[in-house]
C-alpha cells in the first residue's frame, strides 16, 4: 500500500473517528466509490449506507450514516454526518432507529436511484441486526 | 426594633438561604463545564460545515436558481423570530436579556408593517413574551426533563422551520441566543439563519486555490441547496449549546453575587444581635444596680 490519509468522522456532537487510513468506500450520491491516498479533491453527498474504512492498523471498521457529506484531499478524508454509529459498537436500539429512519425515507423516495440506494441501505441494517441477534 | 428571638431566626434563614444558593453555584459550575466541553465537541462540525459553503458559495457566481434558503425568498415581509431561552430561572438576567431583545425586534419589526412571527424555544422565554406577544407566538417548544441536549433536539425545530419556509409561511428567519463569551459575560445575540448569511471565505487566496481543484459530486448548485438545509439545523444546534453554556454561567454568577449578599446580610444581622443583646444585658444591669440602690 502507498501510503496513509487521515480519516475523519465528524458529528454535530463529537468527533467519531479520527485515524490514519490506506482505504475508505464511500456510499456517493453517484455511486458508491473508494478514497485510497492522493485521491483528486472532490466533495460529494453521500446517501445512507455503510462506510468502509481500512485502517493504518490494518483493521477494518464499518460505520453506518444516514447521509451527510465527504471533504476529500489527498491527505485527508472528512465525512461530516448528522447521524452515525460505528458498526461493531452499535446496540439493537440504534439499528432499530436508523433502519426506522431508513424506511420512512424509502417511503418517501422519489427517484429510482435513492429508492435503489435505500433499499440497499436497508438491507444491510437487517443484516446487521441479525449478525447482532446471532 | 425586633426581638433578640426574631434576630436569631432571622439569621438561621439566611444562612440556610446561603448554603443553597452556594450550593446551586456549584452545581452552575459542574454543569457549565459539562456544557462547555460539549459546545468545544460540535465546534469541528460547524467549521467544517462553514469552510465547505463557504468555498461553496464562492464558486456559484449567478444567483440565478439558486436555492431560496440562500437568496431569500425576495422579500421581506413575514419575519419569523425563534426566541431561545432556558427551562429555568434563577440565573440573573439571562432570560430577560434574551427576550427583551427579541421584543425589541419584534415591536420594531411590527412598527416598520412586517408580519411577526414567534417561536419559543425554553419555557423561560415563552413566559416572559406571552404578556405583550401572545398574538404572535405561533409555536413553542420546551426542553424540559431534557437533561443533555443532542442533535435530534436541533433537528426537530429545524425540521419545523423548513417545513414553514416550505410552505411559504415567513421570508426572513433569525434565532436568538446568547452568546458565551465568559462566566460573567453573555452576549445576547439575532442570528439570521434564513436566507443564510453565509461565512466570508477566511483566507481568501488559500480558499480560491483549494475550491479550484475540488471536483463536486454531484454539482454545486444541488450539494449547496442539501448543505443550507443541514447548516440550518447545525447553526440552531450552536444556538442551543451556547445557550445552555450561557445559562449556566449566567447562574453561576447570579449565585456567587447572592451567597456574597447573604454573607453580608449574616454580617449586619449579626452586629445587631450582638449590640441588642449587649444592650439588654446593660439595661438588666441598671436595674439590678438601680433596685439595689433604693434599699
Amino acid at each position: 500500500m502507498a501510503g496513509t490519509f487521515k480519516f475523519e468522522l465528524v458529528s454535530p456532537e463529537r468527533i467519531l473517528l479520527s485515524d490514519e487510513a490506506e482505504e475508505a468506500i464511500l456510499p456517493g450520491a453517484e455511486g458508491q466509490f473508494t478514497v485510497l491516498v492522493g485521491h483528486a479533491p472532490v466533495v460529494s453527498t453521500l446517501l445512507p449506507g455503510v462506510i468502509h474504512v481500512k485502517l493504518a492498523t490494518a483493521s477494518t471498521k464499518g460505520i453506518y450514516i444516514d447521509g451527510g457529506f465527504v471533504e476529500v484531499n489527498p491527505q485527508s478524508v472528512t465525512v461530516l454526518a448528522e447521524h452515525a454509529f460505528i458498526v461493531d459498537e452499535a446496540d439493537q436500539r440504534q439499528l432499530e432507529e436508523a433502519l426506522g429512519k431508513a424506511e420512512t425515507a424509502l417511503g418517501e423516495a422519489k427517484d429510482d436511484e435513492a429508492l435503489r440506494h435505500l433499499t440497499c441501505a436497508i438491507d444491510q441494517l437487517k443484516g446487521l441486526q441479525r449478525k447482532k441477534a446471532a | 426594633m425586633a426581638s433578640l428571638k426574631d434576630l436569631r431566626n432571622r439569621i438561621a434563614s439566611v444562612k440556610a438561604t446561603r448554603k443553597i444558593t452556594k450550593a446551586m453555584q456549584m452545581v452552575a459550575a459542574a454543569k457549565l463545564r459539562r456544557a462547555q466541553e460539549v459546545a468545544t465537541a460540535a465546534r469541528p462540525y460547524a467549521e467544517r460545515m462553514d469552510a465547505v459553503l463557504a468555498s461553496l458559495a464562492g464558486k456559484i457566481t449567478s444567483r440565478e436558481g439558486a436555492s431560496p434558503l440562500l437568496v431569500g425568498t425576495g422579500k421581506s415581509d413575514t419575519h419569523l423570530l425563534i426566541v431561545m431561552t432556558a427551562e429555568r430561572g434563577l440565573c440573573g438576567g439571562f432570560n430577560s436579556n434574551i427576550a427583551k431583545l427579541a421584543r425589541a425586534d419584534a415591536l420594531r419589526l411590527m412598527r416598520d408593517g412586517k408580519t411577526v412571527k414567534i417561536m419559543t424555544v425554553g419555557r423561560k422565554g415563552a413566559d416572559n413574551l406571552r404578556r405583550d406577544l401572545n398574538k404572535q407566538i405561533i409555536d413553542r417548544r420546551d426542553f424540559r426533563g431534557v437533561r443533555q441536549l443532542s442533535f435530534t433536539d436541533a433537528e426537530g425545530i429545524a425540521n419545523r422551520v423548513l417545513d414553514m419556509f416550505e410552505a411559504g409561511e415567513f421570508d426572513v428567519a433569525t434565532i436568538y441566543f446568547s452568546e458565551f463569551q465568559s462566566v460573567i459575560s453573555q452576549k445576547p445575540t439575532p442570528l439570521q439563519i434564513i436566507p443564510a448569511k453565509l461565512p466570508e471565505a477566511k483566507d481568501d487566496g488559500a480558499v480560491a486555490k483549494n475550491s479550484a481543484v475540488y471536483e463536486y459530486e454531484p454539482d454545486e448548485q444541488v450539494i449547496l441547496g442539501q448543505l443550507l438545509k443541514r447548516n440550518i439545523a447545525t447553526q440552531i444546534f450552536r444556538g442551543l449549546l451556547e445557550n445552555a453554556a450561557s445559562e449556566q454561567g449566567a447562574r453561576m454568577s447570579a449565585m456567587d453575587n447572592a451567597t456574597r449578599n447573604a454573607g453580608d446580610m449574616i454580617d449586619k444581622l449579626t452586629i445587631t444581635y450582638n449590640r441588642q443583646r449587649q444592650a439588654q444585658i446593660t439595661k438588666e444591669l441598671i436595674e439590678i444596680i438601680s433596685g439595689a440602690e433604693a434599699l
